[in-house]
């Protein structure tokens, strides 16, 4: 069974948002909503600072809070790839899982249920790219599966130190960031 | 150094998380007010003597104000939600990982248990309803006549109060991601907050209708009005010493119990030690010292210490300042557990 995963090259990113564009276009996200963002850290101290730009979303976790305190199971983890996902016909917008979340990546659509990244999963269960992926104009995006170890992801984390966000929180994320 | 800046700007969530409003703490202090009345009903209405005529406070005005009080705390839930139309998804599925799926669950046993207790003795309670509905009385007949239903209901209102108790504040305590909450002691906490609620609102009920008292035009025309619709009997008030010793216990176990929150905090991890410190010393520690720990613990603790001493006699002063603690807890507890969060430790 696919593991999908997303691998992000810090190196490379330099905050163009061309993904949240991609993002809200593919998606039709209302104005004023996002489901990918961009967040910039600058640590140190000058004249020896340092800058890390990312690219963030969802993070599919493979423990996933956002679930498992979801009293209606409008958030599920997709049968494809482990995705978490939220069937807005079964979400009654009660803003459990958007506490649960460490990340804030989820928020509540203007037409009351929880909304968050899905992957683009109609786009990869077609065999394209999420739209963010698809549009990154320095390739700091990288999708794929994990179990694979010829894909692409599983080559980069192997080469690259890499990190993801808040492991403490204990979700394990699946959103990596390469250093 | 390290300085941080995010992009994103959803509704709700940015700047800082604030996704619950003021019904979720209204609905928090009326669930933990209920469970304390449904606890305190089924644990009097085991120790009742069978047809000893006392102590109705307890046992039907009790679960009355509570059923009324549910259904005020469960319209509060209702308007919280964003997908109010959907609301019937609740009891299409049972989530067992799911705090909320387990109260929503004990939810709609609160109300038959509830009545059962009440229906028990109503037609003491309140005898013209009984006259005009005389099947309240063979109910109640029905259910005295039979010990084991009596214990079965008692126990009932005992089991699920506890749950209802402790669930309030374990939904809160299993969100891992906001630290604050992240603690086991937040369900007991909730149960015995309201407990001590519950003791306090009919130790009130007591005092205002006590006939001794001198009470405010308005209340006093308010009591005999309803007292006159019901021809209801004057409450047994001897059982306010009693209530008044309950809820001070309570009062101190929920004082204790705040100091383990707090004390696991500060002994944890950093995140951890800065939520506590929302309540401590940040912005949220002027409400808390002075509306929860001294108005809402400490004063009514001593009111009710000299009430029992007989130094003072018996208002409803500690009531309505216990009652108004136990909401200040929860709207701080929410506001400030949505306020705390990992980010501090964000690489």
């Amino acid at each position: 069974m696919a593991r999908y995963i997303m691998v992000i090259d810090t190196r490379r990113c330099v905050g163009c948002m061309d993904c949240v564009v991609a993002c809200k276009t593919e998606n039709n996200i209302p104005e004023g909503y996002t489901r990918d963002w961009i967040t910039e850290t600058v640590r140190g101290k000058f004249p020896t600072t340092s800058l890390e730009i990312r690219t963030e979303r969802c993070n599919h976790c493979a423990n996933p809070p956002c679930v498992s305190c979801c009293p209606t199971g409008a958030s599920h983890v997709h049968e494809r790839g482990g995705v978490v996902l939220v069937n807005k016909e079964e979400c009654i917008g009660c803003k459990a899982c958007l506490a649960a979340c460490p990340y804030d990546a989820r928020y509540i659509h203007p037409d009351g249920y929880a909304d968050k990244c899905t992957f683009c999963i109609h786009r990869v269960e077609k065999g394209q790219l999420p739209a963010c992926v698809s549009v990154c104009p320095t390739r700091c995006m990288h999708f794929g599966d994990a179990d694979d170890p010829s894909s692409e992801v599983s080559q980069l984390l192997a080469s690259r130190p890499q990190h993801t966000l808040l492991p403490e929180a204990g979700t394990k994320p699946r959103i990596y960031y390469l250093t | 150094m390290i300085e941080f800046t995010n992009h994103r700007h959803n509704p709700l969530v940015d700047p800082a998380v604030h996704v619950w409003g003021w019904e979720i703490p209204v609905y928090l202090f009326l669930g933990g007010l209920v469970a304390g009345l449904m606890i305190i009903a089924g644990v009097r209405l085991l120790i009742m003597r069978p047809n000893a005529r006392q102590a109705l406070v307890c046992c039907t005005i009790g679960p009355l104000a509570g059923l009324v009080l549910l259904s005020l705390g469960m319209l509060a839930l209702f308007l919280d939600l964003s997908h109010k139309f959907h609301v019937w998804r609740l009891y299409l599925a049972f989530e067992p990982t799911s705090p909320m799926s387990w109260g929503a669950w004990i939810l709609l046993f609160v109300y038959p248990a509830l009545l059962a207790n009440a229906l028990a003795h109503l037609p003491e309670a309140i005898p013209a309803l009984a006259k005009r509905v005389p099947v309240l009385v063979t109910i109640s007949d029905y259910i005295l006549s039979r010990p084991r239903l009596v214990l079965g209901t008692g126990l009932a209102n005992i089991t699920i109060g506890v749950a209802l108790g402790l669930y309030t504040g374990i939904l809160l305590g299993t969100m891992g991601a906001r630290p604050l909450w992240n603690s086991a002691v937040l369900g007991p906490l909730f149960l015995f907050s309201g407990l001590s609620t519950a003791a306090a609102l009919l130790h009130g009920i007591l005092v205002l209708t006590a006939r001794d008292d001198e009470l405010p035009e308005f209340a006093d025309f308010l009591l005999s009005m309803v007292a006159r619709w019901s021809g209801a009997r004057p409450l047994d008030t001897r059982i306010a010493p009693t209530l008044a010793q309950a809820d001070n216990s309570f009062l101190t176990i929920e004082l204790g119990l705040l100091g383990l929150l707090l004390i696991g905090h500060l002994t944890s991890t950093a995140v951890h030690q800065e939520a506590a410190g929302l309540l401590l010393n940040g912005p949220y520690a002027a409400v808390f010292w002075v509306f929860v720990i001294g108005l809402g613990i400490l004063i009514p603790l001593f009111l009710q210490h000299l009430e029992l001493l007989h130094r003072i006699r018996h208002t409803i002063a500690p009531s309505l300042l216990v009652l108004c603690g136990g909401l200040v807890l929860r709207f701080v507890l929410v506001a400030a557990g949505q306020a705390s969060h990992w980010s501090a430790a964000l690489p």
